[in-house]
């Protein structure tokens, strides 16, 4: 039987980045997510598998560090909250122009501005819809457990590197503080310099001698080459959006109404659904797990055998948009949310769903 | 079986503690736990709460507005979650510093008086097990063998002298645990 934990959703962050073989964190602390460098710091991954771990002077200099370790085809990552992640968008749009592939967790709080330390969801705009400049996406990643905090560390390197692309865990502050069970996995081991060089070709290790410089840039002033990147990029994204999307769906076979929600939000709506149930309501669940890429034909095919749905965001509406362009108008949906650190009740938010949609 | 449970009162307490000891035995016994804090600005003296479920199906919410059981230690958690016990429910307080006492009739209410018992027997470090031991009088949900088993995980092994001492507190607030009003 496998190692069973009570752990902090950071904690298992940090501990599922230690067991996944990375090579490097770079970060500066900030709440409500400190506790994924504190905990890295107490492990002394150095000790245990090479792992460098290092406090940057600033968020900037972490995603810039994130960049180098990159560049050398090493598995390495950061974390932050929303206004960390805010001044981290330069350096990640350059990663996806120069396809270096890295791990970010957002344990977003309330925004905007220095906003709150308390949980909520109002970075999705920032996340799925390019928080930096040009055309790029980050594969995004929503835990709904501390559980798949741990096990979307390794998914995500997988995928970042797979794709040459950056990938970011959005979680919150409800799920990087609360501690769940965590079934703990066998230690990976950190990649070979030489199992680097074989298959990631591209970074920039050490030159060989049977082959030219590789350069890893962002940087292309020739229009129709930048096209090219451009066209490759896009390329990327289309192979991403038909193979890679992943969600969750819940008792949707009978249900008359559906919950569209990730994260904490989704876990709440669990609660709903149970409530609703017993009063005869029958509800479902569609939770989405990649945000980028979003599951759009699953919500179309929902759309056409439910009565209504309500989207459920600790924001004032941002991933509802999407929603609404995958079920192309063919069913009522509505928003539900709360801002600023509030989290809503489950029973306030069944409340919403037979206000907003069944009686709406 | 699924138990639904609120712990508040001040910081310091080891409210949370608390919380994590009860998660921890609930994980030994291979149950599904959750536990929410109330994270923040909260220390010493300031209010801080925790959200416990123990269940023996996979947990939907870890963030709840309604209880079983709510723990309460201070006459502000009094005031925000005696409302929030469902009907039917358990109601366990410490009567020290209480202005107010319960008014509820529709629930089981009882007493420890926690405080004074660790005062008087030097276990003030322990309070916190005191009132865990009247909780688990009334829900033994987590048999004593687990309980062991979740302090060693709780604990920094450098603590693990002070087990005895924690299983000790749990048998005292079993029994100081007395009846307040009864539905």
């Amino acid at each position: 039987m496998k190692e069973l934990r009570l752990m902090k959703g950071n904690e298992a962050i940090a501990e599922g980045a230690i067991r996944a073989g990375a090579d490097g964190y770079f970060g500066y602390p900030i709440t409500p997510q400190s506790e994924i460098m504190e905990y890295l710091m107490a492990e002394k991954p150095k000790e245990r598998t090479g792992m460098v771990v290092l406090q940057a002077e600033s968020e900037t200099a972490s995603i810039n560090m994130v960049y180098g370790g990159a560049g050398c085809g090493k598995r390495v990552m950061t974390s932050s909250s929303s206004p960390g992640i805010s001044l981290m968008q330069e350096g990640l749009s350059y990663m996806a122009g120069a396809e270096l592939p890295c791990l970010v967790v957002n344990v977003v709080r309330g925004g905007p501005g220095l906003g709150t330390i308390q949980p909520s969801q109002a970075d999705y705009f920032q996340t799925v819809k390019g928080g930096g400049h040009g055309d790029y996406k980050l594969i995004t990643l929503a835990p709904a457990s501390v559980q798949e905090m741990y096990d979307f560390v390794s998914l995500g390197f997988e995928l970042a590197f797979k794709y040459r692309n950056p990938c970011m865990i959005l979680s919150d502050g409800v799920i990087g503080q609360m501690m769940e069970k965590v079934e703990i996995g066998d230690q990976e081991p950190r990649w070979s310099d030489a199992y680097i060089r074989e298959h990631h070709p591209w970074s920039t290790l050490g030159k060989t001698p049977d082959r030219p410089h590789n350069i890893i840039t962002s940087l292309e002033l020739e229009s129709s080459r930048q096209e090219k990147v451009n066209l490759k990029i896009q390329a990327k994204y289309r192979i991403l959006e038909t193979e890679e999307v992943r969600y969750e769906m819940i008792d949707c076979e009978d249900a008359d109404y559906v919950f569209v929600a990730y994260g904490s939000s989704a876990r709440i709506c669990q609660k709903a659904m149970e409530l609703g149930r017993e009063k005869g309501i029958k509800i479902g669940l569609l939770r989405p797990i990649t945000l980028y890429p979003f599951p759009v034909k699953v919500l179309h095919d929902l759309a056409g055998k439910t009565k209504g749905m309500l989207v459920v965001e600790m924001s004032a509406g941002q991933m509802i948009e999407d929603v609404k362009l995958a079920v192309e108008c063919r069913v009522h949906v509505e928003h539900y949310g709360r801002f600023g650190g509030i989290i809503p009740s489950p029973s306030e938010v069944l409340h919403a769903l037979e206000n907003q949609i069944i009686g709406g | 079986m699924t138990e639904e449970i609120i712990i508040a009162g001040f910081g310091g307490q080891g409210v949370l503690s608390l919380g994590k000891i009860l998660a921890y035995s609930g994980v030994m016994q291979n149950k599904e736990v959750s536990w929410m804090p109330s994270y923040g600005p909260e220390m010493r003296g300031g209010t801080a709460n925790v959200t416990v479920i123990i269940s023996d199906e996979r947990i939907s919410s870890p963030v709840l507005n309604a209880f079983d059981t709510a723990i309460i230690l201070n006459q502000q958690s009094m005031d925000k979650f005696e409302k929030s016990v469902k009907p039917g429910g358990l109601l366990i307080y410490d009567p020290n510093g209480i202005t107010h006492h319960p008014l509820r009739k529709d629930i089981n209410i009882y007493q420890i008086d926690a405080t004074e018992e660790a005062t008087k027997a030097g276990l003030t470090k322990v309070f916190n097990m005191v009132v865990l031991g009247g909780f688990l009088k009334m829900k033994p949900i987590i048999a004593p063998e687990f309980i062991h088993k979740g302090l060693e995980k709780s604990l920094p092994k450098r603590h693990h002298g002070m087990i005895p001492a924690n299983e000790k507190a749990i048998e005292k607030g079993k029994e100081i645990l007395k009846p307040y009003h009864l539905v």
